[in-house]
């Protein structure tokens, strides 16, 4: 047997990847390789530029600067028909299945074998034939014709894999591939990853699961604000280590501190099961003017705990009191009744209607108090949004406008006057800042410390860390579910914060 | 919206002209009489219907309602002689009963509208037909019902010289005025929109999109009762195999001509009446320029093709123009607030 001496060129290489976007660097000079068989872990906080660098090798964004290598071959940048013939294959978070057909067919989708002939019929014996033995390879317990819809997520997670190999895959991206997996399914998954080395193909594994990275990878990459400022190796692997890496950058202070301290409890949640985490409780208690940040990685099950209190989805168990009073809450109204709102973290699709006007988005959830008997009265609901209007600074033409036509921070807004034109005691907002330019973004910070100091106790659910730690008065952090601890103001920290996230203790 | 009813308006106009220069019949005080009764007839069902799409779904059963509701109306006075309008509430009753009988398997056991009232004009025209024993039903030789026969197919305002409106007509206006107010005015109406443009942010909203859906339904019901009433009083026998087949293909057709989307959250009461009217101004056109009749629904179908094919390039149209103004800055921004938007 003769043995390779010189180290093979590595498959992948990065080289000084940057990617700018107005005003924003989301990649910044990023150089990265990636050896045959070899498995790195790729780290970072939200917004670190992992999705951005995954994208770039996807062939989905192309970078401003740099090179890239893969397999010997050089491009400035790769167009997804590139990546897909190099052999990089995604095995994405939410899952790209077509769960009406079966596991065959989604292997070989627009690849099926076919009789010949002008009709194109599939001959399906032959395409469950060609995916047998990618399933044996990766020692599957279902068949080729078993449909998706039937398959459990590691399964699902498996398929996606087994059509990755199919393409031929030298290169795995894995993203949060293990985040919705029993203990059991994620040791299946990760042996495969370990047969897959074996046979020379390399894995990028993306996770916030530090003790899942530290026990699969070969090598560690840590990204932070479109940068690589680190890497581990062997030993060197450990959760502490890597968190040190992905915290440490300057954090602006945002922080505006309350005219008043924090009052009685408005919102007490106790012992709640949400359907997303049916075995965890998760209890809490915020006061009035207090600011409190639920901060957690993305997942963690803080968007699912908002919509079970705002009566948005069925809660298991757990009783809810606002200002001391219990209240039973079926649906969004009941909490809307109480002066519970949700700002919630798709505006598109549950903040706004977008073809309405202003004045018809604001007046919606109150629209009885602005009508005289059944019928609306336009004056009423016209003034309350002119208000608001000017209220919030919403840079619109008028009130006539359409919420779709401006920008997010506007949008944002405008969801936000619906609720400030009512009674608020608790506002939950989810995500308030994502996808707002920086002015608007202060403007709401500045915003949701009025409202505290008004005596409104506010949760904000954030996976922004200079933003929850910035804003918030009091943290909670969650992980799987559980609220995993609390920090007060003097303690926090990216570290605490992420140590928590990721579920370990903070001493 | 306005524009598009303008639109709508004009080619009702436009139609008229050319008809009416072709066949000066169609001024005649009888056949405007006689069109104008059949836009009463169709119309007052046209509104709920539209209501229905505007929450996103659809209607299928009103025809076989109308046959439904018809038999057993006209049992209820030829066989067990009740009363008149006992025998009215009874039927609009029923119509309010099948639309919230549909409105609950849309909303709680979350069937598609499709569906449902696919299987409703299924089984209601069944029933009707086993009813009567796939007979026809109709009144016995020399029964009156004066006032009903009045409110029906009486003609108001008729003299030597003038025709007359038909009470159909005005009913259908009334019951049209009101709609109105309810979809354009009330707190009703709005979440009707709400809840057909979006409904997952309705609900964000605090409303309850399921009573909101199940009231649209039970309207488009109760006006399939009253319309199945003055259809009856119009045919005055009633054969269950064909009373209102396909009425409803009417219903959604003047509702689409008048801009309701099959999407939902789209629509207004002016442009559901506009497109009740060109349908049978159509019906008509095709009687007077002695156009084989068997072309009728060719006829129909062309039109509201072209229509809505006009109407989607006029909304292109402006879109466009509208970017080219925002492109040219022309739109003022508010002077207090300049700055990137």
């Amino acid at each position: 047997m003769q043995r390779v001496t010189e180290p093979a060129a590595p498959f992948l290489e990065l080289n000084g990847i940057s990617k700018t976007y107005p005003g924003v660097a989301a990649l910044d000079g990023v150089s990265l390789s990636v050896s045959r068989g070899e498995i790195v872990g790729l780290i970072g906080e939200n917004g670190a530029g992992k999705s951005t660098l995954m994208k770039v090798l996807g062939g989905v964004v192309e970078p401003t600067a740099g090179t890239i290598r893969v397999d010997g071959r050089d491009y400035p940048a790769l167009t997804v028909n590139d990546a897909i013939n190099s052999g990089i294959a995604f095995v994405h978070q939410e899952l790209n299945l077509f769960d009406n057909l079966d596991a065959a067919a989604n292997i070989l989708i627009g690849r099926e074998p076919l009789y010949g002939g002008p009709l194109r019929l599939i001959d399906r014996k032959a395409l469950h034939a060609k995916v047998q033995p990618l399933l044996d390879k990766l020692g599957v317990d279902f068949k080729p014709d078993t449909p998706v819809a039937a398959l459990s997520l590691a399964q699902r997670q498996l398929l996606e894999i087994a059509k990755a190999l199919s393409l031929d895959a030298r290169l795995v991206i894995m993203d949060e591939p293990t985040s919705s997996l029993t203990l059991t399914e994620t040791a299946r998954l990760l042996s495969v990853l370990n047969e897959l080395r074996r046979d020379g193909v390399s894995i990028i594994f993306i996770s916030h699961r530090l003790n899942e990275v530290k026990s699969c990878v070969d090598r560690v990459v840590v990204l932070r604000d479109g940068r690589v400022v680190g890497s581990l190796v062997g030993e060197t692997i450990r959760p502490d280590a890597m968190i040190r890496l992905m915290i440490g950058r300057d954090l602006k202070s945002l922080y505006i501190p309350p005219k008043v301290p924090p009052g009685a409890p408005a919102l007490e949640i106790e012992d709640f099961r949400t359907t997303a985490f049916p075995d965890q409780e998760v209890s809490l208690t915020l006061r009035r003017g207090e600011i409190l940040g639920l901060a957690g990685l993305v997942g963690a099950g803080r968007t699912e705990l908002a919509c079970a209190a705002f009566g948005v989805d069925r809660r298991l168990a757990g009783t809810l009191r606002i200002e001391g009073e219990a209240v039973t809450i079926r649906e969004p109204r009941d909490a809307i009744a109480r002066g519970l709102y949700l700002v919630p973290e798709d505006r598109k699709r549950c903040g706004l209607h977008l073809d309405f006007s202003l004045t018809q988005n604001i007046s919606l959830p109150d629209l009885m108090t602005y009508a005289v008997g059944p019928l609306i009265s336009p004056a009423a609901e016209e003034k309350i949004a002119e208000t608001q209007r000017h209220r919030l600074n919403i840079r619109a033409y008028d009130i006539a406008t359409e919420a779709g036509t401006l920008s997010g921070g506007n949008q944002q807004k405008i969801v936000l006057a619906k609720w400030l034109a009512m009674k608020p005691r608790v506002i939950i907002f989810d995500e308030p800042t994502r996808g707002i330019d920086v002015g608007a973004k202060s403007e709401i910070y500045q915003l949701m410390r009025n409202l505290a100091d008004n005596g409104v106790a506010v949760l904000m659910i954030s996976s922004d860390m200079e933003e929850v730690i910035g804003v918030s008065d009091r943290m909670a952090v969650m992980q799987e579910g559980r609220i995993s601890g609390f920090l007060e103001r003097d303690r926090f920290s990216e570290h605490n914060v992420l140590q928590l996230a990721v579920g370990k203790t903070v001493n | 919206m306005l524009k598009k009813d303008l639109g709508l308006f004009l080619l009702i106009l436009v139609v008229g002209a050319v008809v009416a220069f072709l066949n000066p019949r169609f001024l005649s005080p009888l056949n405007l009489a006689n069109t104008a009764n059949l836009i009463g007839l169709f119309g007052l069902f046209s509104l709920g219907e539209g209501f229905v799409i505007i929450t996103g779904g659809i209607d299928l059963s009103v025809g076989s309602i109308f046959a439904l509701l018809g038999v057993i109306f006209i049992n209820l006075l030829v066989d067990y002689s009740l009363p008149w309008p006992v025998a009215v509430l009874i039927i609009v009753a029923g119509g309010v009963v099948l639309g919230a009988i549909h409105g609950f398997l849309v909303t709680k056991v979350k069937m598609q509208p499709f569906v449902v009232t696919l299987c409703g004009l299924l089984i209601y025209r069944g029933v009707a037909r086993w009813y009567t024993d796939d007979g026809t039903a109709g009144f016995e030789f020399g029964q009156k019902f004066p006032a009903l026969e009045t409110l029906t197919t009486g003609r108001t305002f008729a003299s030597d010289t003038f025709a007359g409106i038909p009470n159909s007509f005005i009913a259908f206006v009334v019951v049209a005025l009101i709609m109105g107010v309810v979809l354009h005015r009330s707190v009703f109406g709005r979440y009707l929109f709400a809840v057909g443009k979006n409904e997952e942010a309705a609900r964000y909203s605090g409303i309850r999109s399921n009573a909101i859906i199940a009231a649209a339904y039970v309207i488009s019901g109760g006006l399939a009762g009253i319309s199945a009433i003055y259809l009856a009083m119009y045919t005055r026998s009633i054969s269950p195999a064909s009373h209102g087949n396909f009425y409803e293909l009417y219903a959604i057709a003047a509702a689409v001509l008048g801009g309701c989307s099959l999407r939902g959250g789209e629509g207004s009461v002016m442009g559901i009446v506009l497109g009740a009217i060109l349908l049978q101004v159509l019906q008509n056109l095709v009687n007077l320029l002695g156009i084989p009749s068997s072309l009728n629904f060719a006829v129909m179908g062309g039109v509201i093709l072209i229509g809505v094919i006009a109407d989607m390039q006029l909304v292109r149209y402006r879109a466009y123009k509208a970017n080219e103004k925002k492109r040219a800055g022309i739109v003022p921004l508010p002077a207090a607030a300049p700055g990137k938007n």
